[in-house]
């Protein structure tokens, strides 16, 4: 057969491109342009090479940001996952509780960031929030602006609040993807209801959740606006995460060479951990196969 | 092991069945003897399935009793009952190994070590798995995961029934037939009682001792393969068993004449004027064909050959009527008659077989 040959049909392309361009590749240049050159005003800029990295690499404050980052997705992984898990084994598969189970868990995630963060911190504080006023009647000294360890407990909480039901809602939907001939099988073997769980149920959800372990990590790392509001970071630089000084850095400071080359490197952190993940856990499942 | 009573059983899966129709059991009593292998035989829909998996307490009746021996069993779940069951599609365990799904249902019942390595060996070389023992059952292709399932399902021994329903839907032919001589090698050594739901009469008939016909939630027949051949009870039974099924032609029956469209038809046995619906029916194998003015005018469509015979494709009335000729018999020109032989022909009021008031040359029956 003849293919025809029209190379004109590339124009056809040229949209994409543009819009591509315009939204991604251009923007991400101009960081790229600032993480090499330094400036002393006048939008005059000289060649920096790879100074502004090497200062960012060295730098104290990045590091123990990038701690209190792994330390904070590490805590929530750990606690969203099997919460999830068992808030979705304990929903009902079907009927009218199963709709007004799903429309509840899908609540927290249509609440905006900024309102999730306002929300925690009036709810937080002694003098007019609910939880801070009845942890207070409990002779409770619960202060998260002075107390580092409130103050990850209110943001860990307010994030599990926020996005459990990610997690659930996912390994529900791979929960009910279950051939009910799974489960009598099971019945017929005489399983134990830890066995089901363990031999059909997570095996089959393995899929969604490795999906929900990706979206956790990578929104986790990357969050910014919920601490922000609750504690701005602090006290000191107990909740100032990755995100939360990068923004100090470049719009606080205005050092836009350092934050340019922290840019890039927090961009190839999570592609580099996301790519890691999803390389063992589809490893993990072939090696199986076989 | 126990004999398996079911006791004025009914299943419907409403909450609150109101006519007949809703029920997809229908009314049942039935006892299935200690160490016989039953084949279970229906069209699909037909509450085998159902029937199934109330034996093995997955379901709970809407009304009636099970009982196995004399122990009352409709409330307990199936770990009391201890019953195997394998499926029409293949349940194993992806994560863990051949051998570890084979001792599976050994180790929830806690046995010893031991004994459980030496049943898997036994079952693995049964199915004939012994090589991949130790390989991951994910990936495997679905007939040998369907293996692995029937090896679950028989490696207890201590088992009050097996089931199977419809094991071997995805499975190769000749795997088929292999497996087939297994599980009744098994019934053989072990005396299980063994139920084998199946809508393949050639899987139900080489399977059984009995074979239990099962018609839209109802039992219609139970008997030796030969009884389901000679006398079916009902018209469902006459056309599912038996390649081409029986013929059934609507008549008016006095005494022992039947009138088809007019045409006289003698009988085996002579009959109270039936009511209802009244239908004769033979099976192809005993009509033969013929010229002149004997027997019924058909007209012929066409022969099949299909090697061991010919089967005659005619029709009588606008209704098909077959015939099996013996090989290589040529059909004579002239033939356009079809005649029956009158001791092999029932007669069926609303589907059911009518008994003739005087005795027939047909074998005995057990009852029903």
């Amino acid at each position: 057969m003849d293919k025809v040959q029209n190379n004109k049909a590339w124009f056809l392309v040229l949209p994409v491109l543009v819009l591509v361009a315009f939204s991604a590749v251009i923007p991400l240049m101009t960081v790229v342009n600032y993480s090499v050159q330094d400036t002393f005003g006048n939008n005059v800029f000289f060649w920096e090479g790879l100074g502004w990295f090497q200062e960012v690499l060295t730098s104290k404050q990045v590091h123990s940001a990038f701690g209190r980052q792994l330390m904070f997705s590490g805590i929530i992984l750990a606690i969203q996952i099997p919460l999830g898990i068992a808030i979705a084994l304990c929903m009902p598969k079907k009927g009218f509780w199963a709709s007004v189970c799903l429309v509840l868990m899908a609540l927290p995630l249509l609440v905006p960031w900024n309102v999730v963060g306002t929300i925690w911190q009036i709810l937080g504080r002694a003098d007019i929030g609910l939880l801070g006023y009845v942890l207070d009647a409990l002779n409770i000294n619960f202060n998260y602006s002075r107390n580092a360890i409130h103050a990850w407990i209110i943001v860990v909480t307010m994030d599990v609040w926020h996005w459990t039901s990610l997690v659930a809602l996912l390994a529900y939907a791979g929960l009910q993807s279950i051939p009910q001939a799974y489960y009598q099988a099971a019945k017929i073997d005489q399983a134990s209801r830890w066995k089901v769980f363990r031999y059909i149920e997570l095996p089959k959800m393995q899929g969604v959740l490795l999906i929900a372990i990706l979206l956790r990590f990578m929104d986790s790392f990357m969050i910014y606006t919920e601490p922000f509001v609750v504690t701005g970071g602090g006290p000191g630089t107990a909740t100032s995460f990755l995100s939360i000084d990068l923004v100090k850095l470049a719009l606080g400071q205005f050092d836009l060479g350092p934050a340019a080359a922290f840019s890039i490197m927090y961009f190839l952190v999570i592609l580099l951990v996301s790519w890691v993940f999803y390389t063992v856990m589809t490893n993990l499942d072939k090696a199986e196969g076989r | 092991m126990a004999q398996i009573t079911l006791d004025n059983l009914a299943h419907s899966y409403l909450p609150n069945p109101k006519g007949e129709e809703d029920y997809a059991l229908k009314q049942l009593d039935h006892v299935w003897g200690d160490g016989e292998a039953y084949a279970l035989l229906g069209a699909s829909g037909c509450g085998k399935s159902t029937l199934l998996n109330i034996i093995s307490g997955l379901l709970v009746p809407s009304r009636g009793r099970i009982l196995f021996g004399d122990r009352d069993v409709t409330r307990e779940d199936t770990v009391a009952r201890n019953i195997a069951q394998v499926f029409q599609f293949p349940v194993v365990y992806d994560t863990m190994t051949v051998g570890d799904n084979l001792a599976f249902p050994l180790r929830n019942r806690g046995m010893d070590a031991g004994y459980i390595a030496a049943r898997v060996q036994k079952i693995a070389s049964m199915i004939g798995m012994e090589e991949v023992l130790k390989r991951k059952a994910r990936g495997l292709t679905a007939d040998a995961k369907q293996k692995i399932s029937l090896g679950r399902g028989m490696v207890r021994e201590d088992v009050n029934a097996i089931l199977f329903d419809e094991p071997l839907t995805v499975i190769d032919p000749h795997m088929k037939w292999e497996l087939r001589t297994q599980l009744k090698a098994l019934h053989n050594e072990f005396g299980h009682t063994m139920i084998y739901v199946t809508h393949d009469q050639t899987e139900a008939l080489t399977f059984a001792d009995k074979v239990v016909v099962m018609h839209d939630g109802r039992v219609v027949q139970l008997g030796t393969p030969e009884e389901l051949f000679d006398t079916p009870e009902h018209t469902f039974v006459g056309y599912f068993i038996g390649s081409p099924g029986m013929n059934l032609i609507e008549a008016e029956v006095s005494g022992n004449i039947a009138l088809c469209a007019g045409h006289k038809v003698a009988l085996g046995g002579s009959y109270k004027a039936p009511s209802g619906r009244v239908q004769i029916g033979i099976r192809p194998e005993f009509v033969s064909l013929a010229s002149g003015d004997e027997g019924l005018p058909v007209t012929i469509k066409r022969v099949e050959d299909v090697g061991r015979h010919q089967i005659l494709r005619a029709e009588f009335a606008g209704k098909p009527v077959n015939a099996i000729l013996p090989e290589g018999m040529a059909v004579p020109a002239d033939a356009n008659r079809l005649k029956f032989l009158p001791e092999r022909i029932g007669v069926y009021a609303d589907d059911w077989r009518v008994t003739p008031l005087h005795a027939v040359a047909t074998p005995e029956r057990e009852a029903v």
